[in-house]
């Protein structure tokens, strides 16, 4: 399985826990911190991120942003 | 926090599939949490950016909840009068006809105020592109009912749901402008799922190549939440959408351009 990660930049997350609900992995949870803004804001818990884009896309705010592994150059 | 001692031992062999484009600002969104505007700039500004046209690009900035669209664009904007958008849009492009000009629009703004500046310039076959967000409900002064509320929704004004026998029907502006010989590309798209979004930016990339031919107006509606207006939490909002607004306002393209 292809692996990624994400960054959120929990300044600007708001929790509205849209990206909750589109990642397919279930690898995000609202903290149990609040930001400067006074929001709980999304974090990664699970590292099975397989870096699909589902939650950056559906982001509100841009909080998102995703990486994902290079795929293994074919052998020529 | 494991999380990020991970992140800094998996930056190597790992690309960058999705950042913030520069062509928004680094200005934070003051849209309420879960609020559909601000994936409608982000998809907007991200075909702009695919594109290559933020420099030859013009906005129109509307009144409502997102008059402060041109803080977050990182291209020429311009603030239009309440409704006005698309008038001033229709001036923006005869004086400068190389850009690419586009308006952003609610639904309060589109539909009620600005019906007539709408039409018109859609009857003219102005080459802009108009993106209409409809969210049923006028956000920013508090949630009262917009000419596209839906039939028994509860807003602040019609606390016992839209009566449709004295208040009026919902306007179906897209059908409306659908009619019109001027409009070269309709379409009606939304913005709650990862998919939809998708759609939706598609739909906003095919209406800028569609400007280069200077055909007429594309029209690009985009089906929104408001969670605070609609008093709802903003996965319950998408849900209430998917049920109530989609039957109404059936997604796909009402227009398309005739194959040559």
């Amino acid at each position: 399985m292809i692996k990624g990660y994400i960054e959120i930049n929990k300044d600007i997350c708001k929790g509205c826990e849209l990206c909750i609900e589109a990642c397919p992995q279930g690898s995000l949870r609202l903290s149990t911190h609040i930001n400067t803004r006074g929001y709980r804001y999304v974090e990664l818990v699970e590292q099975n991120c397989t870096g699909c884009t589902n939650c950056a896309l559906v982001c509100p705010d841009v909080a998102i942003t995703v990486f994902r592994e290079q795929k293994p150059k074919k052998a020529v | 926090m494991s999380t990020d001692v991970l992140t800094q031992e998996l930056q190597q062999g790992f690309d960058c599939v999705y950042e913030k484009p520069d062509t928004l600002t680094d200005t934070r969104f003051h849209y309420c949490p879960g609020c559909g505007h601000g994936v409608a700039h982000r998809i907007l500004m991200e075909t702009i950016q695919e594109l290559g046209i933020a420099e030859q690009t013009v906005g129109v900035a509307p009144v409502g909840c997102s008059v402060f669209a041109y803080h977050y664009m990182n291209i020429d904007m311009q603030e239009a009068a309440h409704g006005r958008a698309c008038a001033v849009a229709t001036g923006v492009k005869r004086v400068l006809p190389d850009r690419y000009v586009f308006t952003y629009q609610g639904d309060g703004d589109l539909a009620a105020i600005g019906t007539a500046e709408t039409i018109h310039a859609v009857n003219r076959g102005e080459n802009i592109l108009i993106v209409f967000i409809n969210n049923a409900i006028y956000g920013m002064t508090g949630g009262q009912m917009a000419p596209t509320t839906l039939a028994k929704m509860v807003t602040s004004t019609t606390p016992y749901g839209r009566e449709t026998d004295w208040i009026g029907f919902p306007l179906k502006m897209t059908d409306l402008v659908a009619h019109l010989p001027g409009a070269y590309y309709v379409t009606r798209q939304a913005v709650h799922t990862p998919n939809a979004v998708r759609k939706a930016k598609k739909a906003i990339r095919n209406a800028f190549e569609y400007q280069k031919l200077n055909k007429g107006t594309c029209f690009v509606e985009i089906v929104s939440n408001c969670p605070s207006g609609w008093k709802m939490n903003p996965s319950d909002s998408n849900k209430w959408l998917e049920e109530n607004m989609l039957p109404f306002y059936p997604l796909g393209d009402l227009k398309v351009p005739e194959k040559a």
